[in-house]
């Protein structure tokens, strides 16, 4: 099933460019945050996208454990870079 | 025909997809992102599911639209909203013209590598180890006995950006205003996703399911408490709260120790007691996830988080002294 797997491939490619573009372009902390976890969705789209084997095969486990990992892992580090975030934010206003 | 269909639907949850990742990322105004990549998250689920990948469709549902979605919402007010400004037009066309020529690059990298070859699949080694695993939901496997180092060290990130989180800040002031309508329906709720956390747990040794989307879930219901009771200023049991931060990661290297004892190796599980082995550590990760998600919810330390410490450790000098 090279087609499905290629489409949504692409796909997660297309999610990482335009994810990247706006991380660089932003200004504003939150919106390249935002434009950042929108690229890992795109390498976690390339990682499931290429485990799928098609309708009827099994698909490989290993990388959807590695994106149930990574899927944790960035909510975490998006909760510390809001941290930080504020942090930087209260420091401006004294 | 079935098969068009498929194309079909394919086609238009990929252009769904960008459409939405596209407009996520070019909206200036900050509620608006926030809400898109929460809808974003939730196309992703249906993807996920689309790619047979179910366990990965739960976690997004709870962990990258829910809970991520609360913790931008939340941070919305800690930024001025008025700092609207724009790039140059030659810096913004450089950084178009290099991210465009990355994606064609990408594109064909992942074109070319999947036109030569099929790859290394790692279902079957992962089947024929499943019996002796002591689960037989394979992801399950994978995390938490193949896998099981990355999954500690996981937590141990987890933890870290969530001590990150207490160390920088104090806790967001909550909302003063709560509607009826919400309170009433957290009280149906609440109890609704703690049994739905517990079955997820459950569940997740021979089904989609498990640890990281049942402490999620949990974080979840937390939330919501936190969102519908804000008046009655409730006060966090502090050390309560720091032991299950570190229960999950704590039992987990107490149970990887114990098997170095029996077995010769960090966490190689003796197949007979696998499976309760695994259920022990998801349980006490499940606690643990749930205490970091919700901590980084509040976006700092509760009150009285230093308190705890300073009256320990007058205790503990004045035990020295006396």
């Amino acid at each position: 099933m090279i087609s499905e797997q290629l489409l949504y491939s692409l796909a997660g490619v297309g999610l990482f460019g335009i994810g990247l573009r706006a991380t660089l372009l932003h200004h504003m902390l939150l919106l390249r945050l935002l434009a950042l976890n929108v690229c890992g969705a795109g390498v976690f789209l390339i990682f499931i996208a290429i485990a799928y084997g098609g309708i009827e095969v099994m698909a490989d486990p290993v990388p959807h454990a590695l994106v149930l990992t990574g899927i944790v892992v960035a909510v975490s580090a998006t909760a510390m870079a809001l941290a930080l975030g504020r942090r930087l934010e209260a420091l401006n206003d004294e | 025909m079935i098969e068009l269909l498929w194309s079909i639907f394919d086609i238009t949850l990929v252009l769904l997809l960008l459409a939405l990742a596209w407009t996520t990322c070019s909206t200036q105004d900050v509620k608006r992102a926030v809400t898109l990549f929460i809808a974003m998250g939730l196309l992703l689920a249906i993807v996920w599911a689309r790619l047979k990948a179910p366990d990965l469709a739960l976690a997004e549902a709870v962990i990258g639209a829910g809970i991520s979605g609360a913790l931008l919402l939340s941070a919305i007010k800690d930024y001025p909203s008025n700092m609207v400004s724009h790039r140059s037009t030659l810096i913004e066309g450089i950084i178009n013209s290099l991210t465009l020529v990355l994606t064609i690059l990408m594109s064909w990298a992942v074109w070319h590598g999947l036109n030569m070859s099929d790859g290394v699949r790692l279902s079957e080694p992962v089947i024929s180890q499943l019996p002796v695993s002591g689960v037989s939901n394979p992801v399950t496997a994978v995390l938490l006995n193949y896998r099981a180092y990355d999954t500690l060290l996981e937590l141990a990130v987890v933890l870290t950006a969530v001590l990150t989180v207490l160390t920088l800040n104090e806790k967001r002031v909550d909302y003063e205003f709560s509607s009826p309508l919400l309170q009433g329906m957290t009280r149906w709720l609440v109890p609704l996703l703690v049994v739905t956390s517990g079955y997820l747990l459950w569940v997740g040794a021979h089904a989609p399911g498990g640890a990281f989307q049942a402490g999620a879930m949990l974080a979840a219901a937390m939330i919501l408490l936190q969102l519908a009771y804000p008046s009655r200023r409730q006060e966090f049991n502090n050390s309560l709260l720091k032991i299950l931060l570190v229960i999950g990661i704590f039992t987990f290297l107490l149970v990887g120790l114990w098997m170095m004892s029996l077995n010769d190796d960090f966490l190689a599980f003796t197949p007979a007691w696998a499976g309760t082995l695994i259920l022990i550590i998801e349980t006490a990760a499940t606690v643990s996830i749930a205490t970091a998600l919700t901590l980084a919810y509040l976006g700092g330390r509760p009150r009285g988080w230093e308190d705890t410490n300073r009256t320990s450790r007058s205790i503990a000098e004045n035990g020295g002294a006396g």
